[in-house]
């Protein structure tokens, strides 16, 4: 059973996205995106100030075996970057929800973040595509 | 058919296993129609029905190959006739090397991926860069490669930035045309513009003429030593380019750098991407290829190169130990989004170029590359014609004939000896000029027969 | 092992392949190195010794069975590496004049005419370097096709979801968008997929057949039906040509392009990576668009000629010579019959042993078809019940001598082998690898952990390839 916090929402693409207290949209990849990639090895991240859109790619995640795009969950700018992942893209395995975060984006509209779903409606999600394989 | 093991007893036996009557019925999900049994009207697939004898097929072979014998070459442009020393072939032959695959099973190919590491560090070495590639097919591709490496490069390092969204390219007039043909063909499917900057009255690309373009290039292109034999002013046009907020993009032949500046110090910040085709060390000239080329760049535009790399890592019980790494690059993962559709390189002439690096050291590269410079001198004394360029020269260089240079290259010909490019076919306003090259193994009785066939030719076509 | 430069030492040298030294004052100073490059100083022994041992780390096919699916890693016969290293071939300059270059020029005309009879196809040009820069030729030539007729709207290239990724790969490069198209669970393509998926947008589709799967696409001939109607060309990907060879033409099934691997299916050698040559032949359609130069013959010899709408050349000279002129010594060496027999007996092997393998006790991933010259394995369930995967079976395999299939391809079966064992492994080579793969299965069951810390017997146990990735080390330093 992999970990979905339920203070976060969900995208069909495995990002995991949650308002933080600066009003800012903090992402990064959920758990269960982790354990499928397995070991990281590489993230490339948007730079600071990058104009992304919902649904559009601002990144890579790079494991040995397969590379994700990684997709803005809600339109805005990017305020923040994790930088420590690049010298430790491990923190995306050990601690997919906290250390491990990739962007945080200035959003647009916070209220994008409701056309994601939640954390039963994502676990739900991940079930059945395990289950089409 | 030759290759085969199967006697009769065993095709009997395995047939038996796999439950059919005869191997036809192994076919039997191809539609009839589709289907060659070879005893119907379609014509033979190949040649002979019975196919020849090993002595047969090389007797065939050989008398073909006796034909194209010449005598000494004074030829070039692209492609060398050094001397290989005998081990290099020797064990690049050995079946170890030459039929193994792509080293996949990292364990069970360890001797293809610590020689592969050891090249990307000659390699690197020789250029002065951070990391080169396993190579790719050939000088003319890889300029091709470089360049939409360079282009990737451009968008990734500055998304909005100053050099984001630039599609276009520009190469210096005197790039070898074969290679430029090569990548205009290859990139310009991608919309990318390659601007050609015209070769000045002195033969060389003039570094102020990257001003006036009429929009910033994601590149400059520069050859040292360029198509002509000259040599460039690579640090001014190194240090423009940078200025334009382009990269700056050397193609070189390799066993000059035993003598010529590395491309990572030229100009006051160093070339940024590095390429050129690795035949002169230790590859025959055969016809231009199997040779191969070769990409260096520096550590942080590693993951735009295109093809395999080979990483130094551990294995289980802690021993160092080499493996294919970088590769969600790779077509086989990054799939559409690959940094190329590359897979199958050019691997054994790596092999090769690896252990003439290893036996020619840094003195003997610097002494072929010496050597090859005053074989070309000694050619351009012994003839009385004027070079059509006055930058100074380096292992190759234009004469003018003062008449069209191909009949005299064809009148050369007859007589057994390579004597140059013809320039015309190339660049319409060289017609009268003949490109020339002496290498390491050039004589002076070679040369002298050079000179003579020259004279003649030249005589005979006034 | 220690690498050359461990071996190096100052001043060391192979003296005899070093020249004289020569003068160089004419150069301006600016233009040359301060210091020398730090290329190892050793001798010539310690190079041969060195570059010696390091080629008996490897497995190859001169010294191990090599079953690698996908790849046709069948015997690479050594007159072939003879012929091709005739001096006249080895010293001959890629701009000779032609005048001195008939002999070469007839071995590539004899090659041309061998793969046009071989493949159906009327024209063919020797020049790609490999099979990607085959695919590269061919969907530049569909491309320069449509737009020549103002056709401009067609950009995408479908494929099965079974490709290989150098498609996908192949298409981008060219600035086309891929578009997969299902396969279904008999492993042919989904024809109403295809149906919905061809239409105005469509520039062409790629294919291999036998797929991917090692199945022959029975309804080859409705796909280039419904490409057609839509407005599409085909394109063959001659990767596993090796099955029908001699046996089926690509132009019949109704392609209009293809590539073949000459270092597959015409036994040249892979030489650890490369080189391969990838010749593309073309129908009628797109002839013209060919890349040059191809060879012609006429009254006063063989010349060189560029077909008159070219997508021009890919490559600074002519192609991999070398690889080309050992491809025409396998072909002359095969004969017509030969030919037929490579499709038949790359077949009669392959099905054989996934009929062992069958009975042996793993699950054949399409048991009610016909493998062509490689089929699947899945040890989906040997991961369910012993907790093996198909990578940990794949290094202990090697522990057994054997070099392991192509593993996790295609992508869509899960914990899959695809195997290969071409025409040229007798049958106890074949017996011997299932005899491997029995032991490794009993040793998954009884002793999971021997197989997952695989393998014990070679140069390196298991290397850390997450390592490798994340704290690049590419260059040595001292």
């Amino acid at each position: 059973m992999t970990d979905t916090p339920t203070d976060a929402r969900y995208a069909e693409t495995h990002e995991w996205a949650r308002l933080d207290d600066d009003g800012h949209v903090v992402v990064g990849i959920s758990d269960y995106a982790q354990e499928q990639l397995g070991d990281v090895v590489y993230v490339e991240l948007p730079e600071v100030d990058q104009q992304v859109d919902a649904g559009a790619e601002a990144g890579v995640v790079e494991s040995v075996k397969a590379a994700s795009d990684i997709y803005a969950p809600v339109s805005g700018t990017v305020v923040a970057i994790n930088t420590s992942l690049e010298d430790a893209p491990e923190l995306v395995n050990q601690d997919p929800y906290g250390d491990g975060w990739f962007f945080a984006i200035g959003p647009d509209s916070p209220d994008e973040l409701e056309d994601l779903m939640d954390a039963a409606e994502y676990s739900e999600f991940c079930e059945a595509s395990e289950a089409g394989e | 058919m030759p290759f085969l093991p199967h006697t009769n007893a065993d095709v009997a036996s395995m047939l038996a296993v796999v439950g059919a009557a005869d191997i036809d019925e192994l076919f039997d999900e191809i539609p009839s129609n589709l289907l060659n049994t070879g005893r119907g009207n379609n014509e033979p697939a190949a040649g002979d029905a019975a196919g020849m004898s090993e002595m047969e097929m090389l007797r065939h072979m050989a008398e073909r190959a006796r034909a194209d014998e010449t005598g000494p070459c004074f030829l070039g442009a692209g492609a060398y006739d050094h001397h290989i020393p005998s081990a290099v072939w020797d064990i690049a032959s050995r079946g170890e090397f030459m039929t193994a695959y792509t080293p996949y099973q990292a364990e069970a190919s360890q001797g293809t991926l610590q020689l592969v590491y050891e090249f990307q560090t000659m390699m690197s070495e020789l250029t002065g860069m951070d990391v080169c590639n396993a190579s790719v097919y050939d000088g003319g591709s890889g300029l091709a490669e470089t360049i939409l490496m360079a282009v990737r490069a451009g968008e990734r390092r500055s998304r909005g930035g100053p050099a984001g969204g630039r599609r276009s390219v520009a190469l210096a007039g005197a790039v070898h045309p074969l290679y430029a043909a090569a990548a205009r063909n290859i990139v310009g499917h991608q919309g990318i513009d390659i601007v050609r900057l015209p070769y000045g009255e002195n033969g060389l690309a003039d570094p102020s003429l990257l001003t006036e373009l009429s929009e910033p290039p994601a590149a400059v292109v520069v050859q040292q030593p360029n198509f002509f034999g000259l040599l460039e002013n690579v640090d001014a046009i190194t240090d423009q380019a940078h200025e334009c907020g382009a990269l700056t993009v050397a193609c070189v032949n390799p066993m000059t750098l035993g003598l010529l500046k590395a491309p990572a110090d030229w100009g006051d910040g160093g070339a940024d991407i590095v390429c050129g085709d690795g035949q002169p060390l230790g590859i025959p000239m055969a016809s231009g290829g199997p040779s191969f080329g070769f990409i260096c760049t520096r550590q942080s535009l590693v993951r735009q190169l295109p093809g395999r790399i080979v990483g130094r890592t551990r294995d289980l019980d802690g021993n160092p130990g080499f493996t294919l790494t970088l590769q969600a690059r790779e077509q086989h993962i990054r799939r559409a989004k690959a940094t190329s559709n590359i897979c199958t390189n050019q691997g054994l002439l790596v092999t090769a170029a690896t252990i003439y690096l290893s036996l020619l050291g840094p003195e003997g590269l610097r002494n072929v590359a010496g050597a090859c410079h005053a074989r070309t001198r000694d050619v351009v004394a012994a003839l009385d014609l004027s070079r059509r360029f006055d930058a100074p020269y380096f292992h190759e260089c234009v004469l003018r004939l003062g008449r069209p240079a191909r009949p005299v290259v064809e009148s050369m010909a007859s007589r057994g000896i390579l004597g140059g490019l013809a320039l015309g076919p190339y660049f319409s306003d060289l017609s009268d000029c003949l490109l020339v090259c002496a290498t390491e193994k050039r004589t002076t009785s070679d040369i002298r027969q050079f000179a003579n066939a020259l004279q003649d030719a030249v005589g005979r076509a006034a | 092992m220690e690498t050359i430069f461990d071996l190096a030492r100052a001043q060391r040298r192979a003296g005899a392949q070093v020249p004289a030294p020569e003068s160089v004052e004419d150069l301006p100073k600016s233009a040359l190195r301060e210091h020398p490059p730090a290329l190892p100083e050793v001798s010539e022994l310690q190079a041969v010794r060195h570059y010696t041992r390091l080629s008996g780390l490897n497995y190859s096919i001169d010294t191990q069975f090599y079953p690698l699916g996908s790849c046709t890693m069948k015997y690479n016969p050594r007159g072939t590496h003879r012929a091709a290293s005739a001096p006249g071939f080895l010293d001959r300059h890629p701009l000779a004049p032609v005048s001195v270059s008939q002999g070469f020029l007839a071995c590539l005309h004899e090659l041309q005419e061998i793969l046009q009879r071989a493949t159906g196809m009327g024209s063919v040009s020797l020049t790609p370097m490999a099979g990607a820069q085959g695919e590269f030729a061919g969907v530049a030539m569909i491309r320069s096709y449509h737009a020549a007729r103002g056709d401009t709207g067609r950009n995408e290239i479908l494929v099965p979801a079974t490709a290989h990724g150098t498609n996908p790969a192949t298409a981008s490069m060219c600035g086309c968008v891929v578009r997969e198209v299902a396969v279904g669970p008999d492993g042919d393509v989904e024809i109403e997929a295809l149906k919905a998926a061809a239409g105005p947008a469509t520039a062409g589709l790629m294919t291999t057949n036998p797929s991917t799967c090692g199945l022959f696409e029975r309804r080859i001939e409705e796909i280039a039906a419904i490409v057609h109607g839509a407005g599409g060309l085909l394109y063959y990907d001659g990767a596993n040509l090796n099955a029908i060879l001699g046996k089926v033409k690509p132009a019949d099934m109704g392609f209009d392009v293809l590539h073949l691997n000459l270092h597959k299916t015409f036994a040249t050698p892979h030489g650890g990576g490369g080189p391969g040559a990838g010749p593309v032949g073309a129908g009628e359609l797109l002839a013209p668009y060919l890349p040059g130069p191809i060879v012609e013959k006429t009254a006063e010899g063989y010349r060189w000629t560029e077909p008159p709408r070219t997508i021009g050349r890919l490559s600074a000279f002519m192609g991999n010579a070398g690889i080309l002129l050992r491809a025409l010594a396998y072909a002359l060496m095969l004969g017509s019959d030969g030919m037929r027999r490579v499709g038949e007996f790359a077949t009669l092997n392959a099905n054989y042993l996934a009929a062992r393998l069958g009975q042996a006790g793993f699950d054949i991933a399409y048991p009610n078809r016909r493998a062509c010259h490689e089929f699947i394995v899945t040890l989906a369930a040997q991961k369910r019940r012993f907790g093996v995967c198909a990578m940990d079976f794949a290094k202990r395999l090697l522990d057994y001598g054997v070099h392991a299939p192509t593993t996790y391809f295609p992508l869509l079966v899960p914990e899959c082998f695809l195997i290969e064992p071409t025409e040229t492994e007798s049958k106890e080579e074949i017996d011997a690898f299932v005899d491997a793969m029995a032991s490794v299965l009993a040793e998954a069951e009884s002793n999971p952990e021997l197989v997952k810390s695989a393998p014990h017997d070679l140069p390196a146990r298991r290397l850390d390839d997450v390592e490798a990735a994340r704290r690049l080390d590419l260059r040595w330093q001292s």
